[in-house]
C-alpha cells in the first residue's frame, strides 16, 4: 500500500472534518447555527493551510489514485478560500431569507471537498466520484429556498440535465477504459502517446463523450442552456459559488484529463480533430454567452452568460495544450473567481425577498445610495471586460498568448472581438450606476460579514493585476 | 450443444421477451412486474459469464430494492384510469419507432458483416468475477476512491433530508 501520509492530509482531514466530527457534532448540538459556522471555516481554513504547506511536496499517494501537492493543492487552496468566503457572505444573507439551516454549510464543504478530488484525480474513478460528489451537494444547494418556485426549477433542472451529462462522462470513461484498458491517468497517456490501442474508433468516441461531459460541467455552448436558469433561480451566493469554485473545479479536471487524452503530437490519430472541434466549442462559447448578454435586464441573468462566455475564454487554454496554455488557465480562474465572486456578492447584498432588486434598472443611480457598492461593483466589471490594470486583463492577455503559440490565431480573433462585445453590457451596467439617477429612495444595506469578502476578493482583483508575477512565480512546481 | 450456450440464449429470449412486455403493457404494475422479470433475466446473463458478484448485486439492487421503490411509487400516484396514460401524440411513438428500427438494421448489419461467433472464456474469468477477488481489488487498489463513495452517499443523504423534510426550522 502506497499511502503518503503527510502528502494526503488535505483530503484526509477535511473528509474526517466532515465525515467524521462535523457530522456528530451536528447530530448533538441543536439550534447552534454559529458554532456549524465557525466549526466548518476552521475546517476549511485548516485544509487551505494544509493545502499551502504540502504544496511543495508532489508525488502520488494511495497507489497512485491521487496526486499531492503541485496544482492539486494550488486548487485546495482556491477551493478553500472560495468556500470561505462564500460562506461569510452567505450567513447574512441566509439570515436575511429565513432560510439560515445548518446543512447549508455541512453541503458546500462537501462540494469543496468533491472540486478537491477532481483536482488531485489520477484515477478516472475517483475523478468521476469527485465530480458526483460536487454536483449533488449543488443540485441540493441549488433548490435551498424551498418554498422558492424559481429554486426549485432551478434544482430539478440542473438535476436532470447534470445527471444525463454524468452519463456522458461516464460512457466516456468506460469507452476509454475498454480501448487503453486502464483507468490510471500514466498508462491511459503512454497508450495514446504511442497509439497502440487496438480499438482507435472506440478511443476516439469515449474522448468525444468524456469532452461533453465535463463541457456540461463549464457550461461551454452547446451544454450551456442549464446555466442561466439554475444561477438566476439560485440563492444568489450558492449561484457565486458554483459558477465560481464550480467552473474551476472543472477545469481542474479538464487540465489533466486532456492533457492526457489529447497530447500534442500524439499517435492517436483523432487529436487533431479533437483539438478543433474545442476550438470550434470554445469560439462559439464565447460569442453566444456575450451576445446573450448585451440582450439580458436581469444583473444576474447577466453575470450567468458572462460565466458562459469565461469558460470559451478558458477552453483556449485547453485547446492549446501547452503548459503555458494551462497555466494560464490556473491564473485566470485565480482571477475570475475573485471577480465573479465579488459581483455576485454584491447582487446578494443588494438583493431583497423575493427576486427583488435584481433588474438592471434597480442599479441606476446606485453610485449616490451606495456609493462603496457601486466602487467595487464598477471594479469587478471593469476587470471581468478585461480592462488593465485589473487581474482580467492579465488573464486574458496569457490565454490569447498562449493560443496565438500553438496556431489558433482564429480563435484569438474571435476572442478579441467578443470581449469588445462584452465591455458593452459590463461597462453598461457601470454607467447606469454613475450617471442615472437613482429610481425610488434607496433601502438601507447591511453587508455584515460579506464586507470582508467584498475586501478579499477586490483585494486581489487589484493585486493579481498589478503583480500577477506573486501568482506566476508559484507556477513552477506544477510540472 | 454445451450447456452454458443453451442457458444463454434462454436467459437472452426471456430478457428481451420481458423487455417487449414492459414497454407494451398498459397497467403500469404490470408493467414493472415485467421489469423484475428483465432484471432477473440479466443477472441469468452474467451468471452465464461467470461474473456471480454482478448477478447477486444486479437481483439485490435492481430487482430487488429499485424494483420496491417503482412499485411503491406506482401505487402511491394512485394512477387509476390506464387509459388516460395512453400517449396523445403519434409523432413522437412514430419517431420512436422509426429510431428503434434504423437502430435494430444497424445491428443485424454488423452483426451480419463481423459474425462475431462463440469464442471460448478466457479462464480469468473464472476468478475475476467473484465476489473475493472483487473485494479484494476494492479495499486495496481501489480503497481511496471506494471510502470517497461513503461521503458521496452522506452528501445525498444529507441532501435529501434537506430537500424533503416539512419543517426545517
Amino acid at each position: 500500500m502506497g499511502i503518503d501520509l503527510f502528502g494526503s492530509l488535505p483530503l484526509v482531514v477535511i473528509w474526517l472534518a466532515l465525515g467524521g466530527v462535523g457530522i456528530v457534532i451536528q447530530a448533538f448540538v441543536r439550534d447552534n447555527t454559529r458554532l456549524v459556522f465557525g466549526y466548518y471555516i476552521s475546517t476549511l481554513i485548516a485544509t487551505g493551510v494544509l493545502a499551502a504547506l504540502t504544496f511543495g511536496h508532489t508525488g502520488l499517494t494511495f497507489d497512485g489514485m491521487v496526486t499531492m501537492g503541485g496544482s492539486g493543492a494550488f486548487f485546495d487552496i482556491l477551493f478553500c478560500v472560495t468556500g470561505i468566503l462564500t460562506m461569510l457572505a452567505a450567513r447574512p444573507y441566509l439570515q436575511r431569507e429565513d432560510s439560515e439551516i445548518d446543512e447549508f454549510y455541512t453541503l458546500l464543504v462537501s462540494a469543496v471537498s468533491g472540486m478537491m478530488l477532481m483536482a488531485h484525480a489520477n484515477n478516472l474513478v475517483v475523478l468521476f466520484v469527485g465530480v458526483e460528489l460536487m454536483s449533488i451537494s449543488f443540485y441540493v444547494m441549488a433548490g435551498f429556498f424551498r418554498k422558492s418556485i424559481r429554486s426549485i426549477e432551478a434544482a430539478l433542472k440542473y438535476f436532470l440535465l447534470g445527471a444525463f451529462a454524468t452519463g456522458f462522462l461516464v460512457y466516456g470513461m468506460a469507452l476509454v477504459y475498454g480501448s487503453t484498458n486502464a483507468l490510471d491517468y500514466a498508462t491511459i497517456t503512454s497508450v495514446v502517446r504511442a497509439g497502440t490501442t487496438p480499438f482507435p474508433m472506440l478511443l476516439a468516441a469515449g474522448v468525444t463523450l468524456m469532452a461533453v461531459g465535463l463541457c456540461f460541467k463549464i457550461a461551454a455552448f452547446p451544454f450551456h442552456q442549464w446555466a442561466p436558469d439554475v444561477y438566476q433561480g439560485s440563492p444568489t451566493v450558492v449561484s457565486a459559488f458554483m459558477s465560481t469554485a464550480g467552473k474551476a473545479a472543472a477545469f481542474s479536471a479538464f487540465i489533466p484529463a486532456f492533457t492526457m487524452l489529447m497530447p500534442v503530437g500524439a499517435g492517436a490519430s483523432y487529436v487533431m480533430n479533437m483539438q478543433l472541434a474545442l476550438a470550434v466549442i470554445a469560439a462559439v462559447t464565447m460569442l453566444v454567452g456575450n451576445i446573450s448578454a448585451v440582450a439580458q435586464s436581469n444583473v444576474k441573468r447577466m453575470l450567468a452568460f458572462s460565466s458562459v462566455a469565461h469558460a470559451g475564454y478558458l477552453l483556449m487554454g485547453i485547446v492549446s495544450g501547452t503548459a503555458a496554455g494551462h497555466q494560464a488557465i490556473v491564473f485566470y480562474l485565480t482571477a475570475y473567481t475573485f471577480m465573479q465572486l465579488g459581483a455576485f456578492v454584491i447582487v446578494s447584498i443588494l438583493e431583497r425577498e423575493n427576486d427583488g432588486h435584481l433588474e438592471f434598472s434597480d442599479y441606476a443611480g446606485l453610485s449616490k445610495t451606495h456609493p462603496v457598492l457601486a466602487f467595487l461593483m464598477a471594479m469587478f466589471m471593469f476587470s471581468l471586460a478585461g480592462i488593465p490594470p485589473f487581474a482580467g486583463f492579465f488573464g486574458k492577455y496569457m490565454l490569447f498568448i498562449a493560443a496565438i503559440d500553438s496556431g489558433f490565431t482564429w480563435l484569438t480573433i474571435i476572442a478579441v472581438v467578443s470581449s469588445v462585445i462584452s465591455v458593452y453590457f459590463y461597462l453598461g451596467l457601470v454607467v447606469k450606476m454613475y450617471f442615472s439617477d437613482p429610481v425610488g429612495e434607496g433601502h438601507a444595506t447591511n453587508p455584515g460579514t460579506a464586507a470582508l469578502t467584498l475586501g478579499v476578493a477586490a483585494a486581489f482583483t487589484v493585486l493579481l493585476g498589478v503583480l500577477p508575477s506573486v501568482l506566476q512565480s508559484m507556477f513552477t512546481a506544477f510540472h | 450443444m454445451d450447456m452454458h450456450v443453451l442457458l444463454f440464449a434462454l436467459f437472452a429470449v426471456g430478457a428481451v421477451a420481458s423487455a417487449v412486455l414492459t414497454v407494451t403493457r398498459r397497467n403500469p404494475v404490470a408493467s414493472a412486474m415485467s421489469l423484475v422479470a428483465h432484471f432477473f433475466m440479466l443477472s441469468g446473463l452474467y451468471l452465464t459469464l461467470e461474473a456471480q458478484f454482478v448477478a447477486a448485486v444486479q437481483v439485490l439492487v435492481y430487482a430487488g430494492a429499485i424494483m420496491v421503490l417503482v412499485v411503491f411509487v406506482v401505487m402511491l400516484l394512485n394512477l387509476g384510469n390506464e387509459h388516460r396514460l395512453q400517449e396523445r401524440s403519434s409523432l413522437r411513438s412514430v419517431m420512436g419507432t422509426l429510431i428503434a428500427a434504423l437502430f435494430a438494421v444497424q445491428v443485424i448489419i454488423t452483426l451480419l458483416a463481423h459474425p462475431t461467433g462463440m469464442n471460448a472464456m478466457s479462464p480469468q474469468a473464472l476468478t475475476i468475477g467473484t465476489t473475493e477477488s472483487i473485494g479484494q481489488t476494492l479495499f486495496t487498489t481501489y480503497l481511496f476512491p471506494f471510502e470517497a463513495v461513503s461521503l458521496l452517499l452522506l452528501a445525498a443523504l444529507i441532501g435529501s433530508v434537506i430537500l424533503a423534510k416539512r419543517h426545517v426550522k
